[in-house]
């Protein structure tokens, strides 16, 4: 086909999550040598419990109040997380790399106004005119920047306005699968000359009843307590979401080298594919996605970020398939990064793909994330890390994060 | 084996080998241009739901053919069903339910619609609970399996993957009233890079609720015409006042040049060209100056190789808003100059409304049947001009004339800016 392919590097991160802010802080607290201690909230969504977001300083990366008073907290959180990215990679405040800087975003919706809806549905209920008094209320409490807070391409549009980001803006939909899309897309483009800088990304907020909603329509979500992903397996299963904002720069190795900046690590490989979820296809799925990076895992340890959600039966699908591994010769060390960040839906696969950088740049892997005896300890230097990430719904998704052959960053 | 054609760039050469729409005028392209070029309006009067106490009361919206209550998830996807199956027939592509290649799906983020949510909130089983809280309480109680799979963002691609059997995660995207482009662009964009041959783009919106029509009325973008549906849309007058809301369905089989020749496929048309750039200024407005729009163009031009003069036929955004008209006009008449002086546009949203997520995609396929009928739409509604709008925007009556390239903007909130530039098939 055509030339050479671009290696795509990670050059940029910007993480804020449950656990806090920054790659210092995750690192720190899920290598500290001990199971770590995610942060769960009980009470603000029971029975349902959800990871929620930790305070951040939105006038740190959104300083005009104007910008500010158009968003909700999704958007904040993903404007917040896409200027970490941009500032990390140093592209911040550069016009002319932000100019040429593609930006696809993995989004859900912005907040509704749960008051409102509240109201609306008492008053629409008890009237003899439900029609009528539907529209009187929508026109009584909807406000205008509600709207546009809510929009999901919103959330480009504000890191455009607040950030500067202007060549192409995207905004891919699709709950978890959105955001294995959304780097699959760039690392494509990156590859084949389309594109030599891209921030990708998403955000998520758990603390949302009309997300709640829309999850429990499948009876997807766990009550009560906090448990790990693997406990919850033999216990009918269920998923329990996490607030985080994830943005990544990927950018080509000769643009990164030519402006003298180090990667956490390479993408070396995202594939993804689908089914329709009857029993044991999604394990076919990934088994054929497998034998798309198999040739690039030599036999013997291999650390691994899994995005299982929770839900059954395809959490037990995904162990099975991650087992499995072993008869390649893998001997898979497996993490559930949602047992400690919750599903983060439209994050959760950027974050992975961060927190694989972070191993590879820091020369070692996570410590296991609980006591279920599925995950296996890695003293090892992780020179690759496989992410497995199916969709609570749909989609299936294999990447594979490695080691360039140069100095990486937070090594020096 | 015949020798591979390629672009002024050294890429493949997309085609599209395969056309589907339904909108207010019609179902099929047949009706839909035959209603064009006849100048009729697909507008009316609201009857899906009560239009009292709202400021805005006309769309050009499409029956609802489902059993039950509207659901805007089902109605989208019944639209895009049908665009997606003339077009794939027209191309003559794969296999009954096998599409050799990705989909590409513009789609609105819709959110559970207020029947829907009342429907839930009048169960039995939350007892005297009230607000989310009795939501939740019945959604628990009960099987809304249906409503899981809907309400998905996901939901509508992948239950068009499932029918079409095309390949790889399907994509749902969002760039607001630019997203039927962006998915013409996702879809050249992958065949360039030699991952396919073949995408199928579509753009689907059947949206037209309660709370959409309340929404964009808070941000004075819509028409307040009631009194004269058909000539509420009114792009380029001097008295047009926002735009009219719409539903409908576009689809495009994208195919390389060289894919589509070696099957035999009858060729439509060439996407020669795309250009996009984001705009930092306001969340609904461009830039005063205009230059991200100009940027947008100028870059379709170049991605396309070709020079302003040989456009000959602009498919405009053309909502029918003061702001958007008044900025299209300038960002033209900067790029073009005394190129603009000859050449017609035209908006089709002056017929159709405006279909906000499957415009891109409807004008795309409009700008290819333009091509082939040598036929412009005209901008109808059209009896006093902006006297500040200084170009041929075809008023109320078709023009003939032979066109081979066509320029179609589309520009969305969010500082979302796409253009595409398609010609007839290269000699």
């Amino acid at each position: 086909m055509s030339a050479k392919k671009s290696e795509v590097w990670v050059t940029g991160i910007g993480l804020v999550s449950s656990l806090g802010e920054g790659p210092d802080t995750h690192w720190a607290q899920l290598t500290a040598g001990k199971t770590p201690a995610p942060s769960v909230d009980t009470q603000d969504q029971a029975p349902y419990p959800v990871h929620p977001i930790v305070d951040f300083e939105i006038a740190a990366q959104i300083p005009k109040r104007s910008d500010q008073r158009q968003m909700g907290q999704w958007q904040h959180l993903g404007t917040y997380a896409a200027g970490l990215a941009l500032d990390d990679a140093g592209i911040g405040h550069n016009p002319g790399l932000l100019a040429a800087t593609n930006m696809i975003v993995a989004a859900g919706g912005g907040e509704r106004d749960i008051e409102a809806d509240n109201s609306i549905m008492e008053v629409v209920s008890k009237s003899d005119n439900p029609g009528e008094q539907l529209n009187t209320c929508l026109n009584n409490e909807l406000r205008p920047t509600l709207f546009l807070a809510q929009l999901s391409n919103l959330m480009a549009g504000n890191i455009s306005i607040v950030h500067g980001v202007t060549d192409s803006s995207r905004t891919f939909m699709g709950e978890e699968m959105a955001g294995v899309a959304a780097v699959e897309t760039a690392v494509a483009q990156i590859q084949n000359g389309q594109g030599d800088i891209f921030l990708v990304g998403g955000a998520y907020i758990a603390e949302r009843v009309d997300m709640a909603m829309l999850m429990e329509f499948g009876h997807t979500l766990w009550q009560g307590d906090h448990e790990s992903v693997w406990t919850r397996e033999d216990r009918g299963g269920g998923m329990i979401m996490g607030s985080a904002g994830a943005f990544l720069i990927l950018e080509s190795r000769e643009h990164a080298e030519a402006r003298g900046i180090k990667p956490y690590a390479r993408i070396n490989k995202v594939v993804s594919d689908r089914c329709n979820r009857q029993a044991g296809a999604a394990r076919k799925v990934a088994e054929r996605l497998l034998e798309q990076v198999s040739d690039q895992i030599p036999e013997g340890p291999l650390p691994v970020l899994s995005g299982c959600c929770g839900v059954q039966p395809q959490l037990s699908e995904e162990h099975e398939f991650l087992n499995a591994l072993s008869d390649s010769g893998i001997n898979p060390a497996i993490r559930a990064v949602t047992t400690v960040l919750g599903n983060t839906l439209e994050a959760q696969f950027p974050a992975n793909v961060i927190l694989a950088s972070l191993a590879i740049s820091r020369g070692a892997f996570f410590d296991p994330f609980d006591n279920s005896g599925v995950e296996q300890e890695y003293a090892g230097h992780p020179e690759r890390i496989l992410i497995s990430s199916w969709g609570h719904w749909r989609g299936e998704s294999l990447a594979l994060i490695d080691t360039p052959d140069v100095p990486l960053r937070g090594k020096d | 084996m015949s020798q591979s054609v390629k672009d002024h760039m050294g890429r493949p050469i997309i085609v599209v080998t395969g056309i589907g729409v339904v909108t207010s005028l019609g179902e099929g392209k047949e009706d839909n241009w035959r209603n064009l070029i006849s100048g009729k309006s697909g507008v009316r009067k609201i009857t899906r739901f009560p239009t009292d106490e709202l400021r805005t009361q006309i769309a050009g919206t499409i029956p609802w053919e489902g059993a039950g209550r509207y659901c805007a998830p089902v109605h989208s996807l019944t639209l895009a069903r049908k665009s997606a199956t003339e077009a794939i027939a027209q191309s003559n592509i794969g296999s009954s339910g096998s599409f050799p290649g990705p989909l590409f799906v513009a789609v609105s983020p819709a959110e559970t619609n207020w029947d829907q949510r009342m429907e839930i909130y009048s169960g039995a089983a939350a007892g005297n609970a009230t607000g989310y809280d009795r939501l939740m309480k019945n959604v628990v109680a009960g099987d809304f399996a249906d409503y899981y799979s809907l309400y998905q963002f996901a939901s509508i691609a992948e239950h068009l993957a499932d029918d079409f059997g095309t390949r790889g995660l399907p994509i749902s995207l969002t760039t607001a009233c630019a997203s039927g482009a962006t998915s013409v662009q996702l879809g050249v964009e992958a065949i360039r890079r030699g991952d396919t041959d073949a995408a199928l783009c579509i753009g689907t919106d059947g949206e037209i609720c309660e709370e959409m029509v309340v929404r964009f009325n808070l941000l004075s973008a819509l028409s307040t015409q009631n009194d004269d549906p058909q000539g509420a849309s009114k792009p380029f007058s001097k008295s047009r006042d926002g735009f009219v809301m719409a539903e409908g369905s576009a689809t495009l089989v994208l195919e390389s040049y060289d894919a589509a020749k070696a099957r035999g496929a009858n060729i439509l048309g060439v996407v020669r060209g795309t250009g996009e750039r984001a705009d930092t200024f306001h969340r609904t407005r461009s830039k005063p100056d205009g230059s991200a729009i100009i940027d947008t163009i100028n870059r379709s031009l170049a991605d396309a190789g070709m020079a302003p003069d040989e456009i000959d036929y602009i498919n405009a955004h053309g909502t029918s808003t003061p702001e958007n008209d008044k900025m299209e006009y300038l960002a033209l008449s900067e790029v073009l100059g005394s190129a603009l002086d000859g050449t017609p546009i035209s908006s089709n949203k002056s017929m159709i409304g405006h279909t906000l997520s499957a415009a891109g995609t409807i004008e795309a396929a409009i700008s290819l049947l333009t091509i082939h009928a040598g036929v412009i739409p005209p901008t109808i509604n059209c009896h006093e001009q902006d006297p500040n709008i200084l170009m041929d925007v075809v008023p109320n009556v078709k023009k003939e004339q032979a066109v081979n390239a066509v320029m179609s903007n589309s520009f969305g909130f969010g500082g979302q800016n796409v253009c595409l530039i398609f010609s007839a098939e290269p000699e």
